[in-house]
């Protein structure tokens, strides 16, 4: 498996020990366990990161020996070897699930997400559960309870967020893939600014049974993992309908493995120039660039397209995303489950000291801004123009799908930015979206896959996105664009 | 849009979301630059245009309507910050 981050820019501890590949894992049994062991002991050891919040130590020994059996009984299994991380605003049955959240904190699941069954059924091994911003709301993973994520190529930065913990998780080698949810970017972001690739299927295309709500009409299960061909393997088994979501697509999964090769033919490759501009850093725009010239040399041609109503995206997702959330979030009232206020002695305070004590201070201003966009006299003015403009961006896409196959664009404008230096300025911390939230307003998939580093040997991720279930073809590209960063022709 | 410290304690009732003077203050100042930012979508033309809900055209999703294991009380009462025998517990409300 190659490492997109060259060695050399991370802390001495992370690489004393490498994790065996699942397909060496798959052909010897009976290092599986030791893999499991090596991979607790590993997340413990790095456990400054913050990338972990829950550890299944019996848990996974108990997969282990389930998939030995398995494979001794000839099943299939075709993730077997695969260590897993999930990310802890996704449901395991019998495991605590905290979307890292005082709120939550104490919660215990009663069912598994139909994404991590069938992962599992199919042998793949979880070994926990991993931090997040509060609820998936952030882009830094530092808006938790159990301390922000640190960046494992440079521990002084963020991870990116939301999915921060399951970005790390994969970037540290402590495990080979992971989970996570991505409603405007949270899993793209971080695996851009972690140096790993990370997937945001089609809407529908993975249930979302199991996963707590933020954003409904856009929330998305994606994976991280290091190659573009390891999520492939990752979502052939997650995606396909869940009759648990109704609104999960109806959608086969994608073809099976002797399917996924090298692209055989020449794409017509969209460059939107809108996603050029924003402040983009220099060192960003010249690898997204030289990527490009790269796959015209190969065969690939390159046409330039717009979409004119991209600026138009972060304040589309802050007025939908946040009206969702407000609606979704009034379930936690204290009354059923989760942390309840000591000081409530009346049931008006429950609610409100529970709901003030409880959420953090991103998931308020989100709660709020979505009751004020909803309340009488401004739902029109917001939630509904949101609607409207959500349809110009979706026809903005559909336009230019029918010039080009894909579009590439950076994933982020920049690369990682430094722990706390956009925690005080939520407009900014916004705007670190601008890139990824597009392709969840128009439900399309979407991948980020690590070119090389800025000059201070930060990663910087390629974004390639895709008309609704065209996974297979963006996930073939990442494979190609793969072997020419690492120089390996194809 | 300017928003005022009035509508955002109004908002903090509706959400029920207990917040401190100082918390409206500060609520109030950055939701206003929010929605200053926010209010650049009213330059988009949308006459005539629909709303657009969700991306897949799926509706009406229907299922029959079949009796299937669900929780037990225990379960259901299992995260329950208070409770009394097989009720969740909360504080009076008539007296």
């Amino acid at each position: 498996m190659s490492s997109p981050i060259p060695k050399q820019n991370l802390p001495w501890w992370l690489y004393l020990k490498m994790l065996p590949s699942p397909k060496n894992l798959r052909n010897h049994p009976d290092l599986i366990l030791e893999a499991v062991e090596q991979a607790l002991v590993r997340a413990r050891d790095l456990e400054s990161l913050h990338a972990f919040v829950t550890l299944l130590d019996e848990r996974a020994h108990r997969q282990t020996a389930a998939v030995r059996d398995g494979l001794r009984r000839g099943e299939p299994l075709p993730l077997a070897g695969w260590l897993l991380a999930v990310k802890d605003n996704i449901a395991i049955q019998d495991v605590r699930l905290t979307c890292a959240s005082k709120i939550l904190e104490n919660f215990t699941s009663r069912f598994t997400a139909t994404a991590v069954e069938r992962l599992e059924a199919a042998g793949a091994i979880v070994i926990g559960k991993t931090n997040l911003d509060e609820f998936a709301m952030g882009s830094s993973s530092e808006n938790t309870i159990f301390g922000a994520v640190r960046n494992p190529v440079a521990p002084d930065r963020v991870a990116g967020g939301s999915s921060g913990g399951s970005a790390v998780a994969v970037a540290a080698d402590i495990v080979h893939g992971s989970l996570g949810s991505d409603t405007g970017g949270s899993v793209r972001l971080p695996a851009s600014f972690c140096g790993v690739c990370g997937l945001k299927p089609t809407y529908g295309r993975v249930s979302r049974y199991g996963l707590v709500a933020y954003g409904s009409s856009l929330d998305q299960i994606g994976a991280f993992a290091h190659t573009s061909q390891g999520l492939f393997d990752l979502l052939r088994v997650m995606a396909g309908r869940d009759a648990r979501d109704s609104s999960s697509a109806h959608e086969p999964p994608p073809d099976s493995r002797n399917q996924f090769s090298a692209i055989k033919h020449s794409l017509r490759i969209g460059i939107p120039e809108e996603y050029y501009a924003h402040g983009l850093s220099a060192d960003v725009e010249t690898a997204v660039r030289s990527m490009i010239s790269k796959l015209e040399r190969h065969g690939h041609s390159i046409v330039s397209v717009s979409l004119p109503h991209t600026k138009y995206a972060i304040p589309v997702y802050y007025i939908l995303a946040t009206a969702e959330a407000s609606s979704h979030l009034a379930r936690f009232d204290g009354a059923r489950y989760g942390f309840r206020s000591e000081q409530a002695t009346e049931l008006t305070d429950v609610y409100e000291l529970t709901r003030g004590e409880g959420f953090g201070l991103e998931v308020q201003r989100r709660i709020m801004m979505g009751t004020f966009v909803l309340s009488a006299g401004y739902f029109d003015a917001y939630y509904r123009k949101a609607q409207q403009v959500r349809r110009r961006l979706l026809e903005d896409f559909s336009r230019a799908f029918s010039k080009v196959d894909v579009l590439l664009t950076p994933t982020s404008p920049t690369t990682t930015f430094r722990l706390g230096e956009k925690l005080d300025d939520p407009l900014t911390m916004y705007l670190s979206d601008v890139l990824t939230v597009p392709a969840n307003l128009a439900g399309i998939p979407a991948l980020s896959v690590p070119i090389g580093n800025d000059s201070q040997g930060l990663p910087i991720g390629l974004q390639i996105i895709g008309p609704h279930f065209a996974e297979t073809m963006i996930l073939q590209l990442g494979t190609e664009v793969e072997g020419l960063r690492d120089g390996v022709s194809s | 849009m300017p928003v005022t410290k009035e509508d955002i304690r109004r908002t903090a009732h509706l959400a029920r979301l207990h917040l401190s003077e100082a918390e409206l203050d500060s609520m109030t100042e950055t939701l206003s630059r929010v929605f200053d930012d926010i209010d650049q979508l009213h330059e988009v033309d949308t006459e005539g245009v629909q709303p657009l809900h969700h991306v897949l055209d799926l509706r009406n999703v229907l299922e029959e309507d079949i009796p299937r294991p669900c929780f037990t009380r225990e379960e259901a009462l299992g995260n329950a910050p208070d409770r009394t025998e097989e009720f969740f517990r909360l504080p009076r409300v008539v007296n």
